[in-house]
């Protein structure tokens, strides 16, 4: 099942590679000890302008083969749970800090030179050139929902683009894909080497598929799926009555999912292997689709039930996707929020018990996403009714304000304070000692707001965090 | 009194929060003291011209508005009575180009619209995307902004003579080169600009529910009473903001 190791590159190759090599590490350096970042994407920036195919030659180099987890929702939190579990038995090459650009894979082939194995998360957009210059083993495909379209562009020219590059693999790459997202899964079809993996307990399935479901019509005909259950947007247990088209068998299924609002979630994995129980210290069915994802690379990698047990149980959050940081005898958790589909999944967690202080950031930058559309598709109005107070902040607070107080959220609850440190300093204000501040920042607002923690001395900068 | 409002296909065409629109619109005319019920109208569901007094059509996928097409056009007659009756409309977007003659692919292939207005989109290799700003004149010696987002591959040309919704101060605009943006047949307007609209563009919304309030009484339009709109009014400076600093260029 593994494929051999490319061909050595020349001599010559190898010595102009070295070179570069160099230049790019002494940038990383020189940007962390300017402050700039984490230098996470400078050395890689350079070696990709200097020389793309820098990326292949490396990629080649990982004597266990290359490993590619893409997704519109989870990617992070999916290869970091995946680099738990592998890391135990292996050396790794992996993008922890979420720089899912090719020129962020070619930062952590520079800096994980000498690992036995590559996994890389990478932006939807950018899996056509990052499955061409690795030539992964395994590619992992989780979901396609609608996601900034002022930058991705429709879903539907994301999922062609990923059709074009997949049909184009040799047979033996595995898939492994999300089995209920329907045009993710249709990927996968008739292909030998697959994991086709889902959620199985209807138990959790949504009452009515949500306002922000995207392919709810069927990938074949064009008709109305029917679902069974829908988990997640239109994630779920859906058969097209007209043509038959429908999830296909589960590989590896979560069951008997249990979830504890804010703070952790349990579930049996049902593996080839057998079934093994698995507490999650994450909140959210969202979460329980991640670490399904992640075993099931795990497994097409080789690792074993114990292993993948050991590696989820151990995993506490990734990078400013759900993080709680202790702050004057309160704390602080940052959830974030980024697409209808997630931020609908971050609501649905905080239903059970509705905070009674929240802090809303959206920011506008290209990486949030130049157009705020969105933030009226994701349903908010389940917290609106229930909440004491909402401060909306950001760059775009007053939209946000307006999404909300039309949405159900009496005036007199909201405060709009464009000011992030202003927001965050009010919003702490308000929790009573030894409670938590829940905070949904977009993208850059949350960069921003654990750059004010890590300023206090609250928080470590994320370059600092502990290796794998 | 009670605003009758017809939802043109919401579960094909809800791309740019149209839901937004509408929420905005069933605010104002309930703190003005009136109801509105929003009907939702399908493909293969009949459209009465006379059952509504507000007509909605948002923008979808490109796969959506495959789908829905043919249906659209099916309705083209009942759509023309119902603007024809005074009946206020709408359109964003995809649903904009959807009422127009036809769209036209770099393949040759052609859409046929529902004709409603005066315009042909051609597919365009360049998507326009950003933020933009209009100013618009509907009634004669009122000048007011229009601040929104637009995100299209399509140029739409009117036909000469058509009136556009306004013109464009920063961005792209219907087809990047002429300065128009949108359209307006009687009460009917048709425009690019999502955010959702409405929203941070209260004066328009309040301009389409006197239209609709003039259909459903058969009387002139009202003057509705003002409320605060001290947060739409930060929200449009800031997306007024953006669209001078960031905004498409012709």
């Amino acid at each position: 099942m593994l494929p051999s190791p490319g061909p050595v590159r020349s001599a010559a190759m190898g010595f102009r590679l070295q070179l570069e090599l160099g230049a790019a590490r002494l940038a990383g350096a020189l940007s962390r000890a300017a402050r700039r970042g984490g230098g996470t994407t400078i050395p890689g920036k350079l070696l990709w302008r200097i020389d793309p195919g820098a990326v292949d030659a490396l990629a080649e180099r990982l004597p266990g083969g290359v490993a590619l987890v893409s997704a519109t929702n989870g990617k992070t939190t999916t290869t970091t749970m995946a680099a738990e579990i592998l890391g135990q038995s292996r050396s790794l090459a992996w993008n922890r800090a979420g720089a899912n650009l090719l020129s962020g894979i070619a930062s952590a082939l520079v800096a994980g030179r000498g690992a036995e194995l590559g996994l890389f998360e990478v932006d939807e957009g950018a899996l056509p050139e990052a499955l061409a210059r690795t030539h992964p083993r395994v590619v992992t495909l989780a979901n396609l929902f609608r996601d900034q379209l002022d930058r991705y562009g429709e879903l539907e020219i994301v999922a062609e683009r990923w059709r074009a590059a997949i049909a184009a693999l040799p047979s033996d790459v595995a898939l492994v894909v999300n089995a209920d997202d329907p045009i993710v899964a249709d990927l996968a079809d008739e292909r030998q080497q697959a994991v086709r993996y889902g959620l199985d307990d209807p138990r959790h399935a949504r009452p009515s598929l949500q306002h922000a479901a995207d392919s709810k019509y069927c990938v074949r005909c064009g008709n109305p799926y029917a679902f069974a259950a829908a988990y997640v947007g239109h994630l779920g247990d859906y058969r097209c009555a007209a043509c038959g088209h429908q999830r296909p068998p589960l590989d590896v299924a979560a069951r008997e999912i249990e979830l504890r609002g804010l703070w952790s979630s349990r579930f049996l994995l049902a593996t080839p292997q057998g079934t093994q129980e698995i507490e999650l210290a994450l909140p959210g069915l969202y979460n329980v689709y991640n670490a399904v994802a992640a075993a099931s690379v795990s497994l097409a990698l080789g690792a074993s039930l114990p292993d993948i047990h050991a590696g989820l149980e151990r995993f506490s959050a990734a990078f400013g996707r759900f993080e709680r940081v202790p702050v004057q005898g309160k704390s602080v958790v940052l959830l974030l929020i980024k697409n209808p589909a997630g931020a609908n999944e971050v609501v649905r967690t905080l239903e059970t018990g509705v905070p009674p202080v929240l802090v809303i950031a959206l920011n506008d930058a290209i990486a949030d996403g130049r157009d705020v559309s969105w933030i009226w598709d994701v349903d908010f109005e389940p917290l609106l009714a229930r909440v004491g107070h909402v401060v909306a902040t950001g760059e775009r607070a007053a939209e946000l304000g307006l999404r909300l107080v039309y949405g159900g959220l009496p005036p007199e609850r909201l405060e709009v304070l464009p000011s992030l440190e202003r927001a965050l300093d009010r919003g702490l204000g308000l929790v009573e000692a030894g409670t938590e501040l829940v905070v949904l920042p977009t993208y850059t607002a949350m960069l921003a707001l654990r750059a004010i923690l890590v300023d206090r001395g609250l928080l470590r900068p994320y370059w600092e965090e502990r290796p794998a | 009194m009670r605003i009758r409002v017809g939802h043109l296909y919401p579960n094909y065409l809800n791309i740019y929060a149209d839901r937004g629109n509408i929420a905005v619109l069933t605010r104002r005319a309930i703190l003005r003291g009136y109801e509105l019920a929003v009907y939702a109208i399908g493909p293969g569901e009949t459209l009465e011209p006379s059952a509504y007094d507000l007509l909605y059509i948002g923008g979808g996928q490109d796969r959506e508005q495959a789908l829905i097409a043919p249906d659209l056009a099916a309705k083209s007659d009942a759509l023309h009575e119902a603007v024809a009756r005074g009946v206020a409309l709408l359109a964003v977007c995809g649903g904009y180009q959807l009422l127009g003659r036809a769209y036209r692919g770099r393949d040759g292939s052609v859409m046929p619209g529902a004709g409603v207005f005066p315009h042909e989109t051609v597919a365009g290799d360049t998507r326009m995307i950003g933020d933009v700003l209009l100013t618009c004149e509907l009634e004669p010696g009122e000048q007011h902004e229009l601040a929104g987002f637009e995100n299209h591959a399509g140029r739409t040309l009117l036909d000469p003579g058509a009136t556009p919704l306004g013109r464009v101060v920063y961005g792209f605009g219907n087809d990047g080169s002429s300065g128009m943006e949108g359209c307006r047949v009687t009460n009917a307007l048709g425009t690019y600009l999502h955010g959702p609209l409405l929203p941070r563009n209260p004066w328009l919304a309040d301009w389409l529910l006197s239209r609709a309030l003039a259909h459903a009484t058969a009387g002139a339009p009202p003057a509705l009473a003002p409320l605060s709109d001290e947060l739409e009014a930060l929200a449009f400076r800031v997306s007024a903001e953006r669209a001078r600093r960031r905004g498409g260029r012709r």
